[in-house]
């Protein structure tokens, strides 16, 4: 084999699933294979307990529903909210729609870019934080706002968004 | 005797401090040595004063807001548990003006019950539809709301009987109820407080919608952006299957109707209702040519009845009460009322629900309180992120669905986001090219490439290179995008933006910017 058909090969290759994970998946999908139009809900329910969809996952989910790899990993990449790499122990969804840009979420965008030195779909190099957009979380007269994994927060100013990003240790 | 005592699990209300200020209550009774009945109520839509709490009187509930949890001891203090004086005492809830002055037909029991309390339920009202509808013949069901004139409150505002009579005269193996709970248009949260404030009213439209029309199963596809609404939906729906008002036997009537619950992933387009069919059948939400329509070929190939989470909810009241008392509300062709949400930059935001025919300045101003900054208010955004900008100008405007056809506008789902004069419209304008370049399912070029270069387009004009020229493209770019898209995405897009440069075109204008634009 030449080397480069190796390298290819190995970047073709998804870093294989631990065990833990592999009983993982295999139970969500010996549990939900039949519903029907099952996919979404089986993405989610790896995403739940993994934090991920991990692309070694793929072709397991791809084996269980009769569809192709491309099949799968066209419904994950066409969704904003499943992710194909761990996130950090916090995700942090700010919100960018229009109720909360009148009240200031530009400036809080600005302001969590600078403070976390990352940008959305990124994760600070601790691992502790994931930063993603989100549009609208329906707090629209309570706004700006955003979720921090699954807690609603609402009227954040910098302020507040300090003492959250405090509360974690970032 | 025990005290009960509301405060909201409303996730707009949770996002400022409810669920602190509901432990703080209970520890400070306990204490104190009193009893507290804790209810975790919906939210009474008056959302500057969240966390709301009430505190049940022999006058009635008595309303403090906004409650935070260092206050609590003071309420104590002050003896809010007999619905004593307190500087956050807002008096007796049903007497405050704000909710006097609307007519809360769908939100009559939001905030008022316990939401997954069945008793609280019934004793309220409900389930008295679905009885009725079990005893009547489907085709006097689906006329009634034919003839109330309700039309669907998702956005594209089309007559709901008429779906459900096409869903009805097809025949099919199976058919499907689909309630469209992807709330995606910033400024609206009508559907959240519904799934969170009342959830069994949506179950019971839903099950009437699926005995009107032969559907056995229905679907919720919910964002996954609510997962506040997603646990309590849940639990509403678990609760009601075990009191067998969904299920294989609805009531022991012999008829089956289940309804399962669906979460979406972040795609706006999923709004749009095939592409919503395309995702619950675990594909791309990538959005289906019509025809055939989804009431003839809709989920799994199958006769499918698509409504949003207002107009289900709308149903049992239309079914208990009459088509005729639904229509006598609202004007023209808009009957009946629409829950209107107040949001962004305003002073009083929250739930309107009124008749149709009130302007939008009686809601920014009467209900609103003006902007929340205390500037002047200078744009409107309508209907959401595909919703013409509007001036003050245009702001006597009247909610109906012709009415803002007339200006170019559309009510949507009924979404208000207030902007003051600090807003920078061009900005917003290249947001809404921004959004659909995200968001764009990609099925057709005039919305995934016109967005892009629409953001391309506005920030030359912003930078003043050949602003003239641009400006004629963009508008070139707008007609393609309206008249060649497949759907309301790419097509709808052009709305803000082509609104933004006709009533604020001096925000285009090269100048000095203290932000930068977006990346």
């Amino acid at each position: 084999m030449s080397p480069t058909v190796a390298r290819s090969a190995s970047a073709a290759t998804p870093v294989p699933l631990p065990e833990s994970s592999r009983e993982i998946v295999a139970a969500i999908l010996d549990r939900l294979h039949e519903l029907p139009g099952g996919l979404l809900p089986i993405l989610h329910a790896i995403q739940d307990e993994l934090g991920f969809v991990p692309p070694a996952a793929v072709p397991l989910i791809a084996k269980a529903l009769n569809l192709s790899r491309a099949d799968v990993h066209g419904v994950i990449s066409f969704y904003h909210h499943f992710r194909g790499v761990a996130p950090g122990r916090h995700v942090l969804r700010l919100c960018r729609a229009e109720a909360c840009q009148a009240v200031g979420a530009r400036a809080l965008e600005k302001h969590v870019f600078k403070r976390a030195g990352v940008g959305f779909h990124e994760t600070t190099p601790d691992g502790a934080l994931t930063l993603e957009p989100v549009y609208c979380l329906g707090n629209c007269a309570c706004a700006p706002s955003l979720l921090l994994d699954d807690e609603i927060h609402g009227r954040v100013d910098i302020e507040r968004l300090d003492a959250l990003l405090d509360a974690l240790g970032r | 005797m025990s005290i009960t005592v509301y405060v909201p699990g409303d996730s707009g209300a949770l996002a400022v401090g409810a669920e602190r200020v509901a432990r703080a209550i209970v520890a400070e009774g306990e204490r104190r040595g009193l009893s507290i009945n804790l209810v975790r109520n919906g939210s009474r839509g008056m959302y500057w004063l969240e966390p709301l709490v009430e505190v049940v009187t022999p006058h009635g509930r008595i309303a403090y807001g906004p409650v935070t949890e260092s206050a609590v001891a003071s309420l104590f203090d002050a003896g809010f548990v007999t619905g004593a004086a307190h500087a956050l005492c807002i008096g007796p809830t049903d007497e405050l003006d704000w909710l006097r002055r609307q007519e809360r037909l769908c939100f009559a029991r939001v905030g008022v019950i316990d939401p997954l309390d069945l008793d609280d339920f019934r004793a309220h009202g409900g389930w008295q539809g679905l009885e009725r509808a079990l005893d009547a013949g489907a085709a006097d069901l689906v006329r009634c709301i034919t003839e109330s004139g309700l039309r669907g409150r998702g956005g594209a505002a089309f007559p709901v009987g008429i779906k459900w009579n096409t869903v009805l005269g097809a025949t099919a193996a199976r058919k499907y109820i689909v309630c469209n709970a992807d709330e995606g248009d910033s400024g609206t949260f009508s559907d959240r407080m519904i799934l969170e404030g009342d959830p069994y009213r949506l179950i019971e439209g839903m099950a009437i919608a699926g005995l009107a029309v032969g559907a056995t199963q229905g679907y919720v596809y919910l964002r996954s952006e609510y997962p506040h609404a997603a646990r309590t939906f849940g639990e509403a729906l678990a609760r009601a299957r075990i009191a067998g008002w969904i299920g294989t036997d609805v009531r022991g009537s012999g008829r089956a109707f289940d309804i399962e619950m669906r979460l979406g992933a972040g795609a706006y387009i999923c709004g749009e209702e095939t592409s919503l069919l395309e995702s619950l059948e675990g594909r791309r939400g990538e959005v289906r040519f019509k025809p055939p329509l989804p009431a003839l070929k809709g989920l799994f190939g199958m006769p499918t009845v698509v409504n949003n989470v207002i107009s289900l909810a709308s149903v049992p009241d239309i079914i208990v009460n009459g088509a005729a008392w639904y229509r006598d509300h609202g004007v023209g062709r808009s009957r009946g009322t629409l829950p209107i949400q107040l949001g962004g930059n305003i002073r009083r935001g929250g739930l309107v629900e009124k008749a149709f025919g009130i302007t939008l300045r009686e809601l920014l101003v009467d209900f609103g309180g003006g902007s929340a900054s205390g500037r002047p208010l200078r744009a409107v955004q309508v209907g959401g992120p595909l919703g013409a900008y509007l001036p003050e100008s245009q702001f006597d405007t009247v909610i109906d669905y012709e009415a803002f056809a007339a200006i170019g506008a559309m009510l949507g789902h009924g979404g208000i986001v207030a902007f003051d004069d600090s807003v920078d419209m061009a900005e917003q304008a290249r947001f809404a090219m921004e959004f659909c370049a995200v968001e764009s399912c990609g099925k057709c070029t005039p919305c995934r490439i016109g967005s892009v270069r629409g953001v391309e387009v506005i920030d030359r004009i912003r930078a003043g290179s050949a602003a003239e020229q641009n400006t004629v493209l963009l508008r070139s770019l707008c007609d393609t995008m309206t008249h060649g898209s497949l759907c309301a995405m790419g097509g709808l897009t052009p709305s803000p933006v082509l609104s933004a440069l006709e009533h604020f075109p001096q925000d285009f204008a090269p100048r000095e910017r203290t932000r930068e634009p977006a990346q």
